[in-house]
């Protein structure tokens, strides 16, 4: 079948997604394909995003019709090692284009996060394949605005929304256990599989191995010269959360090889010396990469993100914590709840994070990054902005949407910051 | 040796031309549309009788426009202004700058390095743009607006922080019979409440100085301190032209980066 044809049995509007992807291959290109001295790894990621409303969902479908189930969230609360181990498949939704958040505003506030916006309203435009196919989308409470987006996506799609503790002691961490334990009985019922304890320890090894080889991209990005660009890293990480686990893994490491063999003979990303700059924040969804493509634009190189798309995907390997499936799933929990996302409180481990971040990725810089709107990020920037200053870290604060219109006041504050850092 | 600097704001285009470390010319024209344009404009009239571009040893170009300039060596009006500055007064730290549209607080550090900055967000309020929103509405000049305020007996309050709303706040207030010259106070001290923040946000730190075209305006000078609580310092040079300045220093350096 070929994409148009896939397209209309999934009752997209043709007409919108032609506009859609109309202007990715261009943005993309001018962003991604003119970097100087890429990995030849990245060809396999390129592809992917060449053919990211294509392939992927046609796999996606082969997989229903061999009565597989596709699960679709947007974030890292969400636990794919429960989807796997009861043999469906899980997605992240786009949320990343600024195209549908006109449409969305229809319903939304204006004042509400893009990456919010930009998801309903691919949801509402018909133009993201992955919703279409999702037999459920999961939602978690971390923040008002997806909260309460929930609500309005419950009107067109099978939702089903987990509710994510706002602190991490003990009774937090017990009611996540039984969050996760809900969730798995919801994944039994929508794929009419029951999960024993060898399932779930297969999909936490599919899990786990995606997330040793991500690990192990992050590590090789402390090299100086870092030998990969910060826009070809985030790709992949972005990239993460769509592919096929296991195929995507294999990728990674095929990337992760050729870069060692770059650090061994101190071949960089770039040609030229740069501040190294770590961008710590809200999540990146696909194709937002403005703000990386500006500062690699104008001379910084990203080698960090402290973000959902970064690091806090990385929080390690699941260890069971104790026999049985219990065990897996506290230890499931743990894992987990070592991310350090805006939405708790208080959150000092994420300053902590921070300013590990920069020690052992040498930056020279970090750009605290907040969507528009996007409060727990916009508000820990104070306290951050604070402790990396009393370490003596330069700081810049950006805060943007999707948009075009505010480029010249960021390339001005991006090149000024990037200026003050040339030792 | 000459060494030139070009500074294409938003509004108007400056130029700065030295000669052994020293000022020989200076020049500022409206920018218009045509960014370019403007910078050849700028640095034609400045080096007409001066041997032309050919005797110019260094040339950065700054300013909004600075990219849709052919020539020279691009850097941001933040290191440049930061550069110029402390060209002309070491001791000051603190540059607060008042452009056409944005606003910037630019944290002076050793050797005139920019060290760090804040600037305001996609709003025009606390910029240029928003005096010249407000003096048009109330069909006068911009200096004719800081003039008339310096006459006031007592400013109005003006609370919205829109520009546009801040029009219909003023024409409201001149139509209940307050006096022009306190409604025109008040339009003064708004945009020194909002400079203020801004540059509160940052800290202000060592001896300050207040730079950009806005500078020019009476009585701004004066609201801003009030606002700070702290003196701003005089420089011995036109406040409009620190960015060119700067940005001519930057080429007679000739530092590679920035």
């Amino acid at each position: 079948m070929d994409n148009r044809s896939l397209w209309e049995s999934l009752g997209m509007d043709l007409d919108r997604h032609d506009q859609l992807l109309a202007v990715l291959p261009q943005v993309f290109s001018g962003i991604y394909l003119e970097q100087p001295s890429r990995p030849k790894e990245m060809a396999y990621f390129d592809q992917v995003v060449a053919d990211i409303h294509g392939a992927r969902v046609k796999e996606l479908l082969e997989h229903k019709g061999r009565g597989g189930k596709v699960f679709a969230s947007f974030c890292i609360y969400v636990p794919e090692e429960i989807i796997y181990a009861a043999g469906g498949a899980s997605i992240g939704l786009c949320g990343g284009a600024e195209l549908p958040i006109g449409t969305a505003e229809r319903i939304l506030p204006r004042n509400l996060c893009p990456l919010i916006k930009s998801s309903v309203g691919f949801k509402l435009e018909r133009i993201c394949p992955y919703f279409e196919v999702a037999d459920l989308v999961v939602g978690e409470t971390t923040c008002d605005g997806k909260k309460k987006a929930w609500e309005v996506l419950s009107e067109y799609v099978p939702m089903y929304v987990m509710e994510l503790p706002q602190r991490k002691g003990k009774r937090d961490l017990e009611f996540w256990e039984g969050e996760l334990w809900e969730f798995l009985h919801k994944v039994e019922e929508i794929t009419g599989r029951t999960i024993g304890e060898e399932d779930l320890r297969r999909g936490i090894e599919v899990t786990d191995r995606k997330r040793r080889a991500l690990a192990r991209l992050f590590e090789l990005r402390k090299a100086d010269p870092v030998p990969i660009s910060g826009l070809d890293a985030l790709l992949v990480v972005q990239l993460g959360f769509f592919d096929d686990p296991p195929r995507f893994a294999a990728k990674v490491e095929e990337l992760c090889e050729e870069l060692e063999r770059r650090i061994e003979v101190g071949e960089g990303a770039f040609p030229d010396w740069r501040p190294r700059i770590v961008i710590s924040g809200s999540p990146m969804a696909i194709p937002n990469w403005k703000v990386h493509a500006l500062v690699e634009k104008l001379g910084g190189a990203v080698v960090c993100e402290e973000s959902c798309t970064g690091t806090r995907a990385l929080t390690g390997t699941t260890e069971p914590e104790g026999d049985g499936i219990g065990g897996l799933i506290k230890g499931i929990a743990q894992r987990q709840l070592r991310a350090n996302c805006a939405c708790f409180t208080p959150n000092q481990e994420r300053v902590e994070d921070v300013l590990r971040l920069c020690r052992e990725y040498a930056a020279d810089g970090v750009i605290l990054y907040s969507l528009q709107f996007c409060q727990p990020f916009i508000l820990e920037a104070y306290r951050l902005e604070r402790a990396l200053r009393g370490e003596g870290i330069p700081v810049l604060r950006i805060e943007t949407d999707y948009g075009e219109g505010d480029m010249e006041a960021l390339k001005l504050r991006v090149k000024g910051f990037l200026e003050s850092l040339v030792r | 040796m000459k060494a030139l600097g070009i500074d294409i704001g938003s509004a108007w285009t400056k130029a700065v031309l030295l000669e052994g470390g020293e000022i020989v010319a200076a020049k500022a024209i409206p920018t218009g549309p045509d960014f370019a344009k403007a910078g050849l404009r700028a640095a034609r009239s400045l080096l007409r009788g001066r041997g032309g571009l050919k005797g110019v040893k260094g040339l950065v170009v700054t300013g909004y426009g600075r990219d849709a300039f052919p020539r020279g060596r691009k850097v941001t009006e933040l290191t440049c202004q930061a550069r110029g500055v402390w060209g002309l007064r070491p001791s000051v730290r603190t540059i607060i700058d008042v452009g056409g549209q944005d606003t910037k607080v630019i944290r002076i550090g050793e050797e005139g390095r920019l060290l760090t900055f804040v600037m305001n967000d996609k709003c025009a309020a606390g910029t240029g743009r928003f005096l010249e929103a407000i003096a048009r509405a109330l069909r006068m000049r911009v200096w004719e607006l800081g003039l008339l305020a310096e006459q006031a007996e007592l400013g109005c309050s003006i609370n919205s922080t829109c520009t546009v709303f801040a029009e219909t706040e003023v024409i409201g207030l001149l139509a209940s019979g307050r006096a022009k010259e306190d409604v025109c106070r008040g339009v003064i001290e708004s945009v020194g409440k909002r400079v203020a923040a801004l540059a509160l946000s940052l800290g202000v730190e060592g001896e300050v100085a207040l730079v950009g075209g806005v500078a020019k305006v009476p009585c701004l000078k004066e609201a801003l301190e009030e606002e700070l609580g702290t003196d701003l310092v005089d420089l011995p040079l036109d406040p409009q032209f620190t960015g060119a300045y700067g940005a001519a220093l930057l080429a007679a350096d000739g530092r590679s980066w920035p």
